[in-house]
This record gives C-alpha cells, sequence and structure tokens, in this order.
C-alpha cells in the first residue's frame, strides 16, 4: 500500500539497436533477410520460420531483455513486395530502455505463423486482431477467434483488396440487413413530429 | 435422497453482462460463468465501436486522419492528438517550435487530469461512493471551459497541428489556468478525504485485482495500471517528446499492483501533472507557434489571407497571350464567372467574381494576373492596371495559396519508411506506427490503443474473485471502449 513519486533519469541507456540487429544477424544467420534503418529505428526483416526462437532469445537474453511487446500488426504489401505479408513485432526492453522492430515474412497461399502467446501474454488480442483484418493464421494460439468483427464476417478488412466502403449492398453482413429490415418494420410506430 | 439433492443441484450460472452496462465504460460485453457469487470464466466480447480508423487513415491524408484519434479515447482527446502529430512529425522529420511544444505539454497534462477526474469519478460511482462524482465532473467541467478558451470545443478539440498547434494561447488563458493550478491540490484533498481512509472503499479495493510486476509487463500493460504493480515504466521519460525533457516531475509507482495502489498512483500522478502546468506556464517562450516546413506543413494562414482574402476585393484578369483554354479555371469556379470557348482565351464576367481564387491557383500557365483592389472596375480598366508590376507581399501570399492548395489536394511528400512512436496518453501508452510509401497518405496506419491491450486483462483479474469485484476490476484497467475497438 506504499505508493511513492520517484524520480526517473532522464536519459535512455542500452544497447545500440544496430549491435541487437547485429546480434540477431550472428544468431541466427539463415534466418534474416535484411536490416533497414527509418529515423534511428532499426527493423530487422527475417523468415517466419524460427520467429518463436527469435522472440524467446530477445526475450531472455540477460542483455537484451526485451519483456514488453510494444505492438504486434501486419502489413499487406499486395502487389508491391513478394511475400505478401509482414507481421510486425515492436519489442522494448523496460530496464535497457532500447528496442528493435521485427518484421516476419508471411507468403499469401500459406498465411501461417508461430504465436508468440508463449513468451508475451499480452500478443493474444493482438494476433487475434491480426488474424481478423488479415487472415494471418497463428499456429499455437490458444483461443484464435474474430475479435473486432462478428464471427460470421467475410473478408478480412485491413487487406489492401478490400475496399474501403465496404462489401457493398449485396453482400452486406445478414445481421446488420437483418437490423435494417426491422427498422423498417417498425417505422410505423415511430413518434410523429 | 437422489430427488433432493436434484432439486438442490448447484449449476454453473452463465450470466451476459452488457453491451448496455453504465458499469462497463461504454459497450463492452462481459460473458461471466459464475459459480454461486464467484467467478469462474470471463470472456471480453469488444467491437462494437468499431469504425476502421486504421483502414480509413490509409485513405486519408496525414492531416486529415488527424480528428479521427479524437474519437479513439473521447474522454482525453487532447492527448490523442499529441499523441498522433508527435508520430506524424517525427516520420515527417520535423520539428515544432519550443512555444508550440510547450503549450502540447501543458494541454496534454490538463487532458491527463481531466482523464483521471473522470476515472475516479466513474471508478468511485461503480463501486458505490456517488459524492465524489459530483466533485470530480466539477474540477472536469472546469478544464473543459479552459479547452473551450483556447479552440473553442470542449471534447472533440483537435488543437494540436502537424508542425505545431493551431492557436497561440493568450495571457487572459494562462492566467485562468495558473488560478486553476492554484486551486487544484486542496481539491485533490477533498476528494481524498472521501475515500482514501473510507472503509467500505479501502474493503472493495485493498488486495482486489492484484498482477504482479513480472505478469503486468507480460500482459502488456502501460501507463498507471503498470505502476501500480511497480514497473517505473512512463513514456515521458524513458522516450521524452515534447517538452517532457525540460520541466521536472516524478513517477509515482506502487508496490502490491491491486486495485488501491492504482488508484493512489492515478492520485498522484494528478498533483505530478498539476506540477508540469505550472512550469510549463511559467517556462513558456515566446516564438512562433507552428513550424516552417514548405510542403510537410500547411503554409501560415495569417501571412496568406492577410493579403488574399475574398474581402480583400481583388480582381482578376485573364492574360488572352497565355492562357490556352485548357478550361480549368471555367470547372474550379464556383460562381460560374468564367466563360468561353475550348483552345480559346477565356474570359472572366467581373460583376459574377467572388474573389475567391480558384481560378487563380488552378491555372497551370499562369494566365491569370491578380489586380489588387481591381473589383468592379470594367474589362478596359484592369487590362490596363494588368500591366503594372503586382505588389511582392501579394506575389508571395498567391504563391503560398497555391502552396496551401497543392498540400490539401495531393498531401504532404513524405520520405519512404516506417517508424513506431509512442507517447504516454493518460491511459498508458498509445503508439502509432505509421508505414509510409512516398504518397501523402500513410500505406498502413497502426494504433496501438492503450485501452484494447488493457482489456484483455480482465479475465486474469476477475477469475477466483466475486461478481462485485469484476465491476471495481473494469474500473481500475481505465478502459474507453472507443479506443479499444477504434
Amino acid at each position: 500500500m506504499a505508493v511513492v513519486a520517484r524520480r526517473i533519469s532522464l536519459y535512455p541507456a542500452g544497447i545500440d539497436p544496430k549491435e541487437i540487429a547485429e546480434k540477431i544477424k550472428e544468431r541466427f544467420p539463415e534466418e534474416v533477410v535484411e536490416v533497414t534503418e527509418f529515423r534511428d529505428q532499426i527493423s530487422v526483416i527475417v523468415k517466419r520460420g524460427k520467429i518463436l526462437h527469435i522472440c524467446r532469445y530477445l526475450h531472455d537474453d540477460p542483455y537484451m531483455l526485451m519483456d514488453h511487446l510494444q505492438d504486434l500488426s501486419a502489413v499487406d504489401w499486395r502487389g508491391k513486395k513478394d511475400p505478401r505479408f509482414e507481421v510486425i513485432y515492436n519489442l522494448y526492453s523496460i530496464r535497457f530502455r532500447h528496442k528493435i522492430r521485427l518484421k516476419a515474412q508471411v507468403p499469401e497461399d500459406n498465411p501461417r505463423i508461430s504465436s508468440v502467446v508463449p513468451i508475451w501474454a499480452g500478443a493474444n488480442w493482438h494476433e487475434r486482431e491480426c488474424f481478423d483484418m488479415f487472415g494471418i493464421t497463428f499456429t499455437g494460439h490458444p483461443d484464435l477467434r474474430r475479435i473486432l468483427l462478428p464471427e460470421d464476417w467475410e473478408g478480412h478488412p485491413l487487406r489492401k483488396d478490400y475496399p474501403v466502403e465496404g462489401p457493398g449492398p449485396e453482400k452486406e453482413w445478414h445481421g446488420f440487413v437483418e437490423v435494417l429490415s426491422k427498422a423498417k418494420e417498425l417505422k410505423p410506430f415511430e413518434w410523429e413530429e | 435422497m437422489d430427488q433432493v439433492e436434484k432439486i438442490l443441484e448447484t449449476r454453473e450460472l452463465n450470466v451476459n453482462m452488457g453491451p448496455q452496462h453504465p458499469a462497463t465504460h461504454g459497450v463492452l460485453r462481459l460473458v461471466l460463468d459464475l459459480d454461486g457469487e464467484v467467478v469462474v470464466n470471463v470472456t471480453p466480447y469488444i467491437g462494437y465501436l468499431h469504425r476502421g480508423i486504421e483502414k480509413l487513415g490509409e485513405s486519408l491524408s496525414y492531416f486529415q486522419a488527424l480528428p479521427l484519434t479524437d474519437r479513439m479515447d473521447y474522454v482525453s482527446a487532447m492527448s490523442n492528438n499529441i499523441g498522433y502529430v508527435v508520430a506524424v512529425e517525427k516520420l515527417f522529420g520535423i520539428e515544432a517550435p519550443e512555444r508550440a511544444k510547450f503549450i502540447r505539454t501543458m494541454v496534454g497534462e490538463m487532458s491527463r487530469i481531466s482523464n483521471h477526474l473522470l476515472w475516479l469519478a466513474t471508478h468511485a460511482l461503480d463501486i458505490g461512493a456517488m459524492t465524489v462524482f459530483l466533485y470530480c465532473f466539477r474540477e472536469r467541467e472546469w478544464i473543459l471551459e479552459l479547452f473551450e478558451k483556447i479552440c473553442g470545443a470542449r471534447l472533440t478539440v483537435t488543437y494540436p497541428r502537424i508542425g505545431g498547434v493551431r492557436n497561440d494561447v493568450s495571457q487572459e488563458f494562462l492566467d485562468s489556468l495558473y488560478k486553476f493550478t492554484e486551486e487544484f491540490p486542496s481539491r485533490i484533498l477533498e476528494y481524498e478525504t472521501l475515500i482514501d481512509q473510507n472503509r467500505i472503499w479501502l474493503k472493495r479495493t485493498v488486495g482486489i485485482g492484484v498482477i504482479s510486476a513480472e505478469e503486468a509487463v507480460s500482459w502488456g500493460l502501460t501507463g498507471p495500471t503498470l505502476r501500480g504493480s511497480g514497473v517505473p515504466y512512463d513514456v515521458r521519460k524513458h522516450a521524452p517528446y515534447d517538452a517532457y525533457d525540460r520541466v521536472e516531475f516524478d513517477v509515482p509507482v506502487g508496490s502490491e499492483g491491486d486495485t488501491y495502489d492504482r488508484y493512489r498512483c492515478r492520485m498522484l500522478e494528478m498533483r505530478q501533472s498539476n506540477n508540469i502546468i505550472r512550469q510549463c506556464i511559467e517556462k513558456l517562450p515566446a516564438g512562433p507557434i507552428m513550424a516552417e516546413a514548405p510542403k510537410l506543413v500547411l503554409p501560415p494562414k495569417d501571412k496568406m489571407m492577410a493579403v488574399t482574402h475574398p474581402d480583400q476585393k481583388h480582381a482578376f484578369f485573364i492574360d488572352e497571350k497565355v492562357c490556352k483554354g485548357c478550361g480549368m479555371c471555367l470547372r474550379a469556379c464556383p460562381a460560374k464567372a468564367i466563360f468561353g470557348e475550348k483552345k480559346k482565351p477565356h474570359k472572366i464576367k467581373q460583376e459574377f467574381c467572388l474573389g475567391c481564387m480558384n481560378c487563380y491557383v488552378t491555372c497551370k500557365f499562369k494566365a491569370l494576373k491578380i489586380i489588387p483592389g481591381g473589383r468592379g472596375l470594367g474589362d478596359e480598366q484592369l487590362a490596363e492596371l494588368a500591366k503594372q508590376p503586382i505588389p511582392e507581399e501579394i506575389t508571395k501570399a498567391t504563391e503560398l495559396l497555391a502552396e496551401h492548395f497543392a498540400y490539401v489536394k495531393r498531401g504532404p511528400r513524405v520520405p519512404e519508411g516506417d517508424l513506431y512512436v509512442a507517447t504516454e496518453v493518460p491511459k498508458g501508452e498509445l503508439g502509432f506506427y505509421f508505414v509510409s510509401d512516398g504518397s501523402g497518405k500513410p500505406y498502413r496506419m497502426r494504433v496501438r490503443a492503450p485501452s484494447f491491450v488493457h482489456a484483455q486483462v480482465l479475465p486474469r483479474l476477475c477469475i477466483g474473485h466475486l461478481v462485485a469485484d469484476v465491476i471495481a476490476n473494469i474500473g481500475t484497467i481505465d478502459i474507453v471502449l472507443g479506443e479499444c475497438d477504434r
């Protein structure tokens, strides 16, 4: 029951992200495809096969301690890159204050990748959202269901081939059609102005 | 005997809580499996407020998507705006001026106080302390009125801009804000007298929803929800943005990780925020409020509009030698004052001209001449005046206007790349992940909403506790479903 206001130092101390990328390269030479840099942020593009091992290494290694999974999402590179999908892991170490971004390549014909829920419990809903929005299956996930959309929704909205304005009047989700017909039915009972 | 057992048989009860329930802070639906009063399992269902902000962001230009962020966490819209603009500024590679940074820090902390006040009010109301609600809303109203003073809006403010803030703060506003900071600490004491030592409050919060530091980090909790468990993680300290590296403040950290510690954390945080606001007022430097970055931020309106506003009574004149008759100005004119055939020089009916300059900025061949103060003159007089050189300030202003036009139409030119920028909003860590493909719109905009991450920890907090504690647990993780569903 003791809550105290603590003075926290401002200046980050930690490993240079380039060094982290080097270490990942050293440890998993066949997995790393490319290392890119933009605005001091380093991304390591890796193959999907050993993503769980790479994450486990970054999480457990005493010099890394990437205990905070900031974000997990995906990007659809339809027609721009091959493989089509990239699953993005933004990792951060609360103790050492360094960060790195992993990008795992996932092909279109078999969109599967290992789940990282065993390492970060918080990845659970992020992965469910990815499955919902991109149709990427996370193997080993404890409860892979749609999360934001209804369970019988068709299509994956954040894919680039999904129109922004929705699936159109013919392919409307049946739940919405029901609501509209119900509203029509009840219209005679509305308040008169 | 068998019959008696069959009659008295105990069954697990399946209760549907929400989505329309006053204690779920929006439209959260929980399916509870109950064994008597004890919760056996919880399954949260979200998505009732899903508006597809991430998908919408891909179809809007960077500055157009800013108002969407207000609608995520509508309780502290200002912080969301700041999170967005800080991320976009880093993507563009521009820096806001010092004054804008201090103003943003100031309004961000005001938003933190108003969020914590609303949190305290509803949390206490859920648990059963009605009085606190009324007192908290009294101060929240005060802050909302101050917001209204600087930007005209109370909730969906859209006050920060990419590269600065929308308008400058007045001395009158600063004075009234300073008065607020003088008054506010005594108000916090008022709330604390009501509940801090209250026996019912302690019974309902101490030892409820306990989560250890390791587990809290693993679940991805951030903000006061994480700090209640004793992890000193605060984005304002770990990766300072705006003016947070120039103000002094401490970070309240708990030890037990229960509902009471998280409550204390937020109460202390309000005092720290109050301090930060005071420092910002004292240190507020003079200077511009928008960054100067041509083609990345909107050009300054005051320089542009002072000379090009329709009230200035400018007239426009088409140079027949230059005009190719492409018809662009014809289509752009809202008053239909331009006429003419294709591939022949157009003409302007001066009596219909509104002076809106649409034709002027559309013309690719620069065939249009601006004639200052020439509205109402005849064609011959205008042709005479068109030969004279145009004042420099007007040419400059019209250039800016053309730039403004191009910026709005095509969006800013952004380098290719991707980045993730986190900011500390009242609820936790709000992250934006942008992928830019070099066009004026983001290729992918990902929002890491703290409420989304926090809501998934509910089963972990509730299982094994009583039904009544489910309410306390929803309150303590401080979620807003608008942000959770996006």
